[in-house]
């Protein structure tokens, strides 16, 4: 990796304007649920949101992506609308997915949001196809499939690694590993690293610290080039942090607590926003604007959900095929 | 088909009539692909060579032999019609989409609808199976009751040459996800050859023999053991309407129940398991719709409840046969 592609300023200002978004929903999502305004399952992103964030910036609306209950730091990375968002997670019939599918199942093809599934390991053999079509179709089209580390350890990752690399598919495959697999340590259930199983395949496998936005969009700008020349598959283990527990509402008492404290002290959010101040990228006047508007969006998209309508009980009927049930 | 044009017409067998379904589908749209194990020429077109000659005619890149990963298979065949392509996805054998169910129940059958029909998933899953050729028990269950149970995803069981031309048309004109279920022991047996370019419409069954005391409704293998119960049963008096089901989900409602309203009798054969299966659904919804029209309890015949056996002469007594059919049938007309 001598020609490591670094982010000019302008990307490097739009990677934090992302995570910025991320954290900021993130924060509200929280804050609406305790308020008991909002009832969802909610898996927090927090600590997770510079990998998107550097990932999505390679990567156009034409670019595919599959995703997982833990995702909407994907969803808002690949330029999914917060109204959009905020309606389908409230159930409304303005939601991206009218409400029929809720946070798990966030869809928005005009984005490349293809799938996002509330099944651990699913996201893989499905990014497969769509990078297939790619091929077939010579349109240079990337697919990304984000996962957790607990995936690793799902028969499915096998079998779409596998596939991949033999069918030589334009497909990146992005291992989000926090550490946490639900409640248990990925220590615990695997003795090697997801990034060295990329050598069972014959692909590349990459471990990167996710939390460093430069890092994370070299590895990515690579996999990305590497895809689009149809040299093949790439698996990139991103080591982050998760910032929760599983679940919202999980006491997450079986995570240790100085690992955890250690990780928020070095929050990656305010640690990049630091950075670019540093190094004049950008200017604490030009950020606090920036995160003004996203929070003034955000106000502006949970009350577009709230008054938003219910789906009608006719949609019980409809897309379960596409001619209308009896 | 009647008699008439079975004397000129020219004959195939079921493996005939999907491969020509799938080969003047591929030829008139080059977004039909197809995908499995074993699938392509250099591997012989399949185990039992449905698919031969496709890839040596539209290139091993439209008709790809995959790794032994279902998941994967059902994976990439989803992913591929969520932009434009309307894959053919073959588990070789019904018992192995025990290890693609996720893929197939969770995201085949859902993602329309999860999505708010945003996206759709217009693929088509092959799969063989039946009792007969000694499988024993993990290679030939009929599973169709799981799948019919799962909304968003259509069921089909040809029993002929031409339906099995006529649903693959259909299936893969779709754009929903269809579930093709062939029946090996019978991909053999010649009949009349399918016209190229017909369709047999999903959702509609086939009334094979017209009947006014009992109405016998069956799919797959079970019309082969059916048709000459019917006749055994025409000797001796009594008048059977015998339905091919054809689609076992969503099922032909309007055709069944206008039958046994006139029969008043009505018998399921299928050769899965009795409990729970697709006889159940069938009997439950005669009962709704014609309590107290109907003249005998309706019946269902189906295979034994235990895992398919190897034995000859218990895999045999696994399934309905033609005697157990006739002596069912007396019993319900009450001869």
């Amino acid at each position: 990796m001598s020609n490591r592609a670094v982010p000019d300023a302008a990307t490097q200002v739009e990677i934090y304007r992302r995570m910025a978004l991320i954290k900021a929903n993130d924060e509200r999502s929280r804050k609406v649920i305790m308020s008991g305004r909002l009832v969802m399952p909610y898996y927090s992103p927090r600590g997770q949101e510079v990998i998107p964030s550097a990932i999505s910036v390679n990567l156009t609306d034409d670019d595919y992506i599959c995703t997982i209950y833990r995702g909407s730091h994907d969803q808002l990375a690949k330029g999914l609308p917060l109204k959009d968002l905020w309606a389908e997670v409230a159930g409304r019939v303005d939601g991206t997915c009218k409400g029929k599918g809720g946070p798990m199942h966030v869809t928005y093809p005009s984005k490349g949001i293809m799938v996002t599934t509330g099944i651990v390991g699913s996201t893989m053999p499905i990014a497969n196809g769509l990078a297939w079509a790619s091929q077939l179709k010579g349109d240079g089209r990337v697919t990304v499939a984000s996962f957790g580390d607990g995936a690793a350890n799902i028969g499915a990752f096998h079998e779409a690694l596998n596939l991949a690399s033999v069918w030589k598919l334009p497909v990146i495959f992005v291992c989000q590993n926090n550490e946490w697999g639900e409640h248990t340590r990925y220590d615990k259930t695997s003795n090697v690293r997801v990034a060295d199983r990329a050598a069972s395949y014959g692909i590349p496998g990459v471990r990167v610290d996710g939390n460093d936005p430069f890092e994370m969009y070299a590895v990515a700008n690579e996999a990305v080039a590497r895809a689009r020349a149809g040299e093949g598959p790439t698996l990139i283990e991103a080591m982050t942090y998760r910032f929760f527990g599983h679940v919202f509402g999980d006491a997450d008492n079986y995570m240790d607590k100085a690992r955890k404290a250690e990780a928020i002290a070095n929050d990656p959010v305010p640690r990049y926003r630091a950075k670019l101040i540093e190094t004049g990228v950008a200017s604490e006047d030009q950020l606090a604007a920036m995160e003004a508007d996203i929070e003034s969006q955000i106000d502006e998209a949970v009350e577009f959900a709230l008054a938003s309508e219910f789906p009608g009980m006719e949609e019980l009927k409809r897309d379960v095929f596409a001619e209308e049930m009896a | 088909m009647n008699a008439e044009t079975n004397v000129k017409a020219a004959k195939a067998n079921i493996l005939q009539g999907i491969n020509a379904a799938i080969a003047d589908a591929m030829e008139a749209d080059e977004t039909v692909i197809a995908l499995g194990e074993d699938l392509a020429d250099p591997e012989e077109g399949g185990v039992c060579g449905v698919t031969k000659g496709l890839s040596t005619r539209f290139g091993e890149h439209r008709v790809r032999s995959t790794p032994i990963s279902e998941q994967a298979i059902i994976g990439a065949a989803i992913g591929a019609s969520l932009v434009g392509f309307k894959p053919i996805a073959e588990i070789m054998l019904m018992n192995f989409t025990t290890v693609a169910m996720d893929m197939i129940v969770n995201h085949a059958a859902k993602l329309r609808f999860m999505s708010g029909g945003q996206t759709n998933v217009p693929i088509v899953i092959r799969t063989m199976t039946g009792t007969g050729f000694g499988s024993g028990g993990q290679h030939c269950d009929y599973l169709e009751a799981w799948f019919a149970h799962t909304a968003g995803i259509k069921v089909v069981a040809p029993s002929s040459p031409a339906d099995a031309y006529g649903l693959m048309r259909s299936a893969i004109d779709d754009p929903d996800p269809v579930l093709f279920i062939e029946n090996l022991p019978t991909y053999w047996a010649p009949s009349t050859a399918p016209e190229k370019g017909h369709r047999v419409p999903i959702g509609k069954a086939n009334v094979l023999a017209e009947g006014s005391d009992l109405t016998i409704i069956a799919y797959a293998r079970m019309i082969q053991e059916a048709t000459p119960a019917v006749a055994q049963l025409a000797e001796e008096g009594i008048s059977v309407e015998l339905i091919d089901l054809r689609t076992i989900a969503p099922w032909d409602r309007e055709t069944v129940v206008a039958s046994v309203a006139k029969t008043g009798r009505a018998m399921i054969v299928h050769e899965a398991v009795t409990p729970f299966g697709a006889g159940a659904e069938i009997a439950a919804v005669l009962n709704e719709e014609l309590f107290g029209k109907l003249k005998a309890p309706v019946k269902r015949l189906g295979g034994a409840f235990c895992p398919v056996p190897f034995s000859k002469p218990l895999e045999t007594a696994f399934a309905p046969q033609t005697a157990g059919i006739v002596a069912a049938a007396k019993t319900l007309v009450g001869k």
